[in-house]
C-alpha cells in the first residue's frame, strides 16, 4: 500500500514521527553536550558552562589510548579473520551441495541470534575448561564469532545472485584457481566483503557482552567506558571518548549501507 | 586421421543417475557435429566431459590424439559458449573477449587488438567499451562466441547457444554459425534438443537418450533412416509402424518407420491402401497435418497447401511407396 504522492501526511503523524526520532536521538546529542560541559563531578543540566578543555585531557589520559588501541586491534583481527572464513564458508555452502549443507549454514548464523551472554559464558566456560588463559586473542575469538556472521551473510547473498557459470567460463578460458579467484570471483563480491567487514568492525568495535566474559584484566573502549562512569572525576572525558566512538562506528556503517546499494544495481545489471 | 573428439567407453555416472554409459563416439576434425537428445538424455553432461568441468566415472577421452583425463578444463584446447552466455559483469565488452589472453599473460595492446578482431569477427565491431548489461541478448551471444573464438580453439563446444533467442534471431544466427565454422575450419560440437536446428546446421548427428548414443549419422541418415523408434519419433516426428503391419508390407517382421509426408491420403472409401478414419487436422500453413485412425493404429499424414482435405471423421485409403517404408534395426 502506498499514500497518493503529493497528499501531506496528517499532522498527529507527523508530530508522532518527530517525537519518536527525537526520543532516539536527543540522548546522544545529550552525550555531545556534555562532552564541553564544566562540571566534571556529575552531570547536569543545563551545563553551568562550556570549555574544550576536556579534549585536552582526554588526548593526554594514557588509559584512553591503551584501550582505544585494544579495541582497534581486537576489531581489525576479528573483522580479518570474519573475512576470511565468512567467505570461505559461503562460497562452499553458495557453490556446492554436500550434506548437512543446510546445518552448516544455520550453525554459522547462529551466534548473532543468541544473545550475547550465551556465547560470553559459552565462551568462558570453555575456555576455563581448556585452560586456556584470558588474553588479546580470546577477546578476538569472542568477536569473530558474530563478526563471521555478516561477512557470511553478504557475501552469501552477493554469491547467489552471480552466475554459477561464470566460473566454469573462467576455467574453460585458461584461468586456474587462482586466477578465477582474482580476476572473477573477488571482483564480484568484493563490495559485500567490504559492506560485510566495515559492518563486523563496527559490532567488534562497540562489544560489550561476550567480551566482558573473555577478556582478562585488558579494557577495551566500551569496558573501559563502563567502568569510567562509575568514578567521579573527570566524567566529560567519557563523552569525549563517546563522540569519537559515535564517529568511528557510523562512518563505516553509512558507507557500508552505500557500498551494498550500489552492489544491488551492479549486480542486477549483470544478468 | 586422428579424431578431433574421442570418446571409447565413456561413462559418467552420479551415483545411480547414468547420465552418460558406455559412450563411444568419433568427432572429425572441422566437423560441425551436432549432439541431439532430449533433457536428461546426456548431451550435455558429454560436452562437459570434452570441456573437462566433469570427469568420466569409466573410459578415456582423447582431444586431438591426446588423454584428456585429468586434464583441468584451464590446460585444455578447448573452449566453451555457455548456454547462459556467462559473461563477466564487472568487465566491459572488449576485457570479456580479451580474458582469455589476459590470464595467459598476452601484453594488453595485443590482446585489445585480437579482442577488436573477433568482435569484428561476429560482426560487433566497436561495442568493446559497453557493458554486458547493456547488450541484447543476440549481442550477447556474439560477445561470449567472440571471446571463446579469441582463444583460437581447436573444438568448440556450444551449449543450446541459441535456446534463449527469439524464432528469427535464431534462424539468423544459425546461418552465421555455419558460415563462420566453415570459414575458420573449427570443429564445432554443437548440443540442442531441437532437431530442426540440428539438421539444418550439422555435417553430422549423435542422436541422445538415457545417456547412450542411438544413432550417429548425417542429416539425412538420421532423418530418411532412423535406426530405432526414439529416432524415429524424436527426429522429425516419424510414423512408428509396429513389426506386424510392416510385415504385411516388406515381407520382414521389423519395426519400421514411414516419415508423416510419404503418406498419401486417398478419399476413396474403398480399393487399394491402408483403411484409415480422419481423427483430426492442424492447419500449418505450407502442410496441413492430419491424424488418422487406421484399425487402432495412430498416424500422422503431411497433405501439402493445395490438395483438398478429407474432414475429420471421414473414411479415407492411405497409401505410400514400399520403399519409403523404412525398417529399423532395432529388433522387434
Amino acid at each position: 500500500m502506498r499514500s497518493d504522492r503529493g497528499q501531506s501526511a496528517p499532522f498527529s503523524l507527523k508530530l508522532a514521527a518527530a517525537c519518536g526520532l527525537l526520543f532516539l536521538h536527543l540522548p546522544i546529542l545529550l552525550i555531545f553536550v556534555y562532552a564541553f560541559t564544566t562540571e566534571e563531578k556529575s552531570f547536569v543540566w543545563p551545563p553551568p558552562g562550556f570549555t574544550a578543555q576536556w579534549f585536552a585531557v582526554t588526548w593526554n589520559r594514557p588509559d584512553v589510548w591503551q584501550a582505544l588501541s585494544l579495541s582497534v586491534r581486537v576489531a581489525a583481527i576479528s573483522t580479518l579473520i570474519a573475512l576470511i572464513l565468512g567467505t570461505l564458508c559461503s562460497a562452499a555452502v553458495s557453490r556446492s551441495k554436500f550434506f548437512g549443507r543446510e546445518t552448516v549454514s544455520l550453525l554459522v548464523i547462529l551466534p548473532i541470534a543468541l544473545p550475547g551472554i550465551i556465547t560470553g559464558i559459552a565462551l568462558r566456560s570453555a575456555f576455563a575448561l581448556t585452560d586456556i588463559p584470558f588474553s588479546f586473542w580470546t577477546i578476538v575469538l569472542g568477536h569473530a564469532t558474530f563478526c563471521v556472521v555478516v561477512v557470511y551473510n553478504n557475501a552469501v547473498a552477493r554469491f547467489r545472485r552471480t552466475s554459477g557459470s561464470m566460473i566454469e567460463a573462467s576455467m574453460d578460458l585458461g584461468a586456474d584457481g587462482f586466477q578465477t579467484f582474482r580476476h572473477v570471483v573477488l571482483p564480484n563480491i568484493a563490495t559485500a566483503l567490504l559492506a560485510g567487514g566495515m559492518l563486523a568492525f563496527a559490532l567488534s568495535f562497540d562489544e560489550v557482552i561476550v567480551t566482558t566474559f573473555t577478556a582478562g584484566q585488558q579494557q577495551t573502549l566500551p569496558i573501559w567506558m563502563l567502568e569510567e562512569l562509575i568514578r567521579p572525576r573527570q566524567r566529560p572525558v567519557t563523552n569525549v571518548v563517546a563522540m569519537v566512538v559515535v564517529l568511528v562506528t557510523l562512518l563505516p556503517i553509512l558507507f557500508a549501507y552505500y557500498l551494498t546499494r550500489d552492489g544491488d544495481q551492479i549486480a542486477g545489471s549483470g544478468k | 586421421m586422428t579424431s578431433a573428439v574421442s570418446f571409447k567407453q565413456v561413462s559418467r555416472h552420479f551415483g545411480s543417475v547414468r547420465a552418460v554409459d558406455a559412450v563411444d563416439l568419433d568427432i572429425a576434425p572441422g566437423e560441425f557435429f551436432a549432439m541431439l537428445g532430449p533433457s536428461g538424455s546426456g548431451k550435455t553432461t558429454c560436452l562437459r566431459l570434452i570441456a573437462g568441468f566433469e570427469q568420466p566415472t569409466a573410459g578415456s577421452i582423447s582431444i586431438f590424439g591426446e588423454r584428456a583425463e585429468g586434464v583441468p578444463p584451464y590446460r585444455r584446447n578447448v573452449n566453451t559458449v555457455f548456454q547462459d552466455y556467462a559473461l563477466f559483469p564487472h568487465l566491459n565488452v572488449l576485457d570479456n573477449v580479451a580474458y582469455g589472453l589476459m590470464v595467459k599473460g598476452v601484453g594488453k595492446a595485443e590482446r585489445h587488438k585480437a579482442a577488436e578482431e573477433a568482435l569484428a569477427l561476429v560482426r560487433l565491431p566497436g561495442y568493446g567499451g559497453r557493458r554486458p548489461g547493456q547488450l541484447s541478448g543476440g549481442q550477447r551471444q556474439r560477445v561470449a562466441l567472440a571471446r571463446a573464438l579469441v582463444n583460437q580453439p581447436k573444438v568448440l563446444l556450444l551449449d543450446e547457444p541459441l535456446g534463449a533467442l527469439d524464432l528469427k534471431l535464431r534462424e539468423n544466427m544459425q546461418e552465421e554459425l555455419k558460415s563462420l565454422q566453415k570459414a575458420l575450419g573449427i570443429t564445432f560440437v554443437f548440443v540442442t534438443h531441437d532437431q530442426g536446428e540440428a539438421l539444418s546446421m550439422a555435417d553430422r548427428v549423435a542422436v541422445f537418450n538415457d545417456g547412450r548414443i542411438m544413432q550417429v549419422g548425417t542429416p539425412e541418415d538420421i532423418y530418411q533412416q532412423p535406426s530405432t523408434r526414439f529416432v524415429a519419433d524424436f527426429v522429425g516426428s516419424s510414423n512408428v509402424l509396429p513389426p506386424d503391419f510392416v510385415q504385411r508390407y516388406s515381407g520382414q517382421h521389423r519395426w519400421g518407420s514411414l516419415r508423416p509426408e510419404s503418406i498419401r491420403v486417398g478419399r476413396a472409401a474403398s480399393g487399394d491402401g491402408v483403411a484409415a478414419r480422419v481423427v483430426s487436422s492442424n492447419y500449418l500453413g505450407a502442410t496441413t497435418r492430419l491424424l488418422l485412425d487406421a484399425d487402432g493404429l495412430k498416424l500422422h499424414a503431411m497433405i501439402p497447401a493445395g490438395i483438398s482435405l478429407p474432414e475429420p471423421g471421414e473414411a479415407v485409403m492411405l497409401t505410400f511407396n514400399r520403399d519409403q517404408l523404412h525398417l529399423m534395426d532395432e529388433p522387434a
